[in-house]
């Protein structure tokens, strides 16, 4: 049954080299391959899970390369985390994929499109289902490369192949974090293993715990390049130039998630030595709440569903850094789900418009129904209105939050969630609802978009469901079957479900105030608050202070090092050049006066004597002949004489 | 009357010397391989004088010179062949006024 879990990332692939090669004779049919790649790997997934939830774990392990001494091992490892991302990956790539044929239709790179998903399936799954950091690092770094691809698919864009280059080289610097990180692990504890991260191991190497500690931290690293995390976010809302399906699979419900994953993966790692945690659970909580402070005021439909990413995904973050393992997991899940399906109404939203600013919209909630009912489904579970998914999710992290030792994070947190609620709403009346503020040739999207849209909303419905006190918090089990003994974590708090309700409905309540019911009072407010306004509709100048700082001490040290290169380096190459001129030309005179000198004057000599002895060579015969016959009598003389 | 060797050795190297003189000194081309016959033919009467005389089998002698005539035949054709080609080439058959082969 293992080896069924080698066919799920080989799919992909197969769809990929095909559409790869075969893309352009392939046309519209390409779609086809990636949709039917997509499906097997979901339903080869479908058993492991299965199995995952009857409690096996599924591992299988090969050597992949013999290094020096040591073997380089590739392997699986399907315990109910991989299990829990393959089904989300799977269904969701799945349903992106679908919806996709409609938003790319007129695409001139149609089946170039569907090649990158696939690769880009292959390698989120390859990375799910790693057992060990030398394959996970691979296939972190070729979901990287899937990523700047797809952001600058359209690179005719001059934003879209700026935007690529930035998510690319942001996150290169988490990543050089986490391959630094892995390698300080590798040298401490030997293995790269992901089931060697478990307490039993990890303690035996308690006198390293401070290099432990660094590791950590550095592998944390990665996960906040990957997943947008302060201070290294800035490279998710400039990645919305992508195409919209894209801004939904990778840069909301997978890839940015496997930051995410990736903690949770180590989790067994920065409890050991929990100084991580504090680090962790401080990122994430910043950048949850600094995220949603700037969502409040974007206008453009994307960049709010963003930063709204980067202030869920702060959550999650958080929410390990405070040891809810499962209520991260939780969160990663729902999240995934109603924030595919924002990405892909907000695709419908702008493939049925044609613009991004929601100033223009409004009103559109008559002429999508469709979209417009899936997008609000998805705000009310984003905003945590139950019963819908977000809500028990982002229960179970402020539930974390609240038990944590230090209020600070929950109290930070909770207003987060009152932000989430009112930047989503000012978002969904701003778009839907109200009257049309310019004239656009609004129509709803084709089947092939819709259909996925409420396939999403049905799980975003439904998928916190498993996780709630009416299903026992079976999900919470199946995740950590070991943390069924301190139920305590579990236990419903009623003040903190009361608090999210209400600060959830309260931003809801604002948003309808603000932007629906009393217009004029949002831009009296705006003024009031100006500063506040300015900060967050400006991103709070990360980008001004990137430029500012780092971008400009880049490009002061490259300026540097160009100079180096011209004066110093060219200089030694120019000198060595010149050098060798002057050496030729020495070995120039030796080769020409005394070489060719004593070749010359042995042809020369060799002249002088044949001048001499040819002329016996007259070509008279009878002259030879006369020789010949002295010759003769010589030898008959001297022979005769003895 | 039973002719004494030397006479027939002295005979021989005359003819001998007069065919080499011949050689050496004839400008036509037709003399010098005259010459050359009585050469061979010099040769010819010393072979037979000897297989008279030599203790071998007399027929020796006497084969070789069957063998040269026939020789000296094939020669005086193909160096005839080779003057007639001569001379329609160069339309001359004078020895010294063909030196082609110089240094």
């Amino acid at each position: 049954m293992v080896t069924l879990a080698y066919l799920i990332p080989l799919f992909p692939l197969l769809s990929f080299v095909i559409l790869i090669f075969f893309g352009k004779r392939l046309g519209h049919k390409s779609a086809g391959v990636a949709i039917g790649a997509s499906l097997l790997s979901f339903l080869s997934a479908v058993p492991l899970v299965l199995g995952a939830i009857r409690g096996q774990t599924f591992t299988h392990e090969f050597e992949w390369l013999q290094l020096g001494k040591l073997p380089l091992l590739f392997g699986i490892l399907i315990d109910p985390l991989a299990a829990m991302m393959l089904f989300v990956v799977t269904v969701v790539g799945t349903l992106i994929i679908i919806y996709s044929v409609g938003y790319m239709h007129e695409d001139p790179r149609f089946s170039r499109f569907f090649a990158y998903l696939s690769l880009f399936m292959f390698s989120m799954l390859a990375l799910v289902i790693a057992r060990n950091f030398v394959m996970l690092y691979i296939s972190w770094e070729l979901v990287g490369l899937c990523s700047y691809l797809l952001i600058g698919f359209w690179f005719e864009k001059e934003s879209a192949a700026n935007a690529c280059k930035k998510a690319f080289i942001t996150t290169r610097v988490g990543d050089i974090s986490f391959f630094s990180g892995l390698l300080l692990l590798y040298f401490t504890i030997g293995t790269l293993d992901l089931q060697a991260l478990n307490h039993e191991f990890l303690h035996t190497f308690s006198h390293a715990s401070g290099r432990l500690t660094v590791a950590g931290i550095l592998i944390f690293g990665g996960a906040v390049g990957k997943s947008a995390q302060f201070p290294l976010h800035v490279w998710l809302p400039d990645a919305m130039e992508g195409p919209t399906p894209v801004s939904a699979l990778i840069h909301a419900a997978t890839m940015v998630a496997a930051g995410v994953y990736l903690v949770a993966r180590t989790f067994g790692l920065i409890t050991t030595f929990p100084d991580t945690l504090p680090v962790i659970a401080t990122i994430g909580t910043i950048t949850a709440f600094m995220a949603a402070f700037i969502g409040l005021t974007q206008t453009d439909i994307k960049r709010i569903l963003a930063y709204s990413t980067i202030s869920q995904l702060g959550f999650m973050i958080a929410a390990l850094g405070l040891k809810g393992y499962t209520a991260s997991a939780f969160h990663l899940m729902t999240h995934a789900f109603f924030k595919a399906l924002l990405f892909l109404g907000a695709g419908s939203v702008i493939h049925g418009t044609g613009t991004q600013d929601i100033r223009e919209m409004g009103g559109l909630w008559k002429k999508m129904p469709h979209t417009s009912f899936t997008f609000l489904i998805a705000s009310l579970a984003i905003a945590g209105v139950p019963p819908l998914a977000g809500f028990w999710s982002k229960d179970e992290i402020l539930v974390a939050a609240f038990e944590a030792e230090n209020p600070i994070f929950y109290y930070v947190l909770t207003a987060t969630a009152a932000m989430t609620a009112f930047y989503m709403f000012r978002l969904v009346f701003l778009t839907f609802f109200g009257k049309p503020r310019k004239e656009l040739h609004v129509h709803e999207s084709p089947a092939v978009m819709t259909v996925p849209l409420w396939l999403l909303a049905i799980g975003s419905a439904l998928v916190g469901l498993p996780g709630s006190p009416w299903m026992n918090h079976w999900f919470q089990g199946f995740l950590e079957p070991h943390a069924a003994a301190h139920g305590a974590e579990h236990a419903l708090n009623s003040f903190v479900m009361g608090t999210s309700v209400a600060v959830g409905l309260g931003g809801i309540f604002l948003a309808w105030l603000l932007y629906l019911a009393v217009p004029s009072l949002s831009i009296t407010l705006g003024k009031l608050f100006r500063p506040l306004y300015l900060a967050s509709n400006r991103k709070l100048w990360f980008d001004e202070l990137y430029q500012a700082t780092v971008i400009r001490a880049w490009y002061a040290l490259s300026r540097g090092l160009n100079r180096f290169d011209a004066g110093v380096v060219d200089g030694a190459v120019n000198a060595t050049g010149v050098g060798t001129l002057r050496v030729s030309d020495i070995k120039n005179w030796i080769d020409i006066h005394i070489v060719d000198g004593t070749v010359n004057g042995v042809g020369f000599v060799t002249r002088q004597f044949s001048s001499v002895l040819r002329l016996v060579q007259t070509g008279l015969i009878q002259n030879y002949l006369i020789l010949s016959f002295i010759g003769v009598l010589v030898i008959l003389f001297l022979e005769l004489k003895k | 009357m039973i002719v004494p060797l030397e006479h027939i050795l002295i005979f021989g190297a005359l003819l001998f010397a007069i065919g080499i003189y011949g050689t050496l000194v004839r400008r036509n081309i037709v003399g010098i391989l005259i010459s050359i016959e009585l050469i061979l033919n010099a040769v010819n009467v010393n072979l037979i004088a000897f297989s008279r005389t030599a203790i071998l089998d007399p027929v020796m002698g006497q084969v070789f010179v069957i063998f040269v005539i026939t020789l000296a035949a094939t020669a005086a054709t193909v160096g005839l062949a080779i003057v007639l080609a001569l001379y329609r080439i160069r339309r001359t058959i004078y020895a010294d006024e063909i030196n082609l082969l110089k240094w």
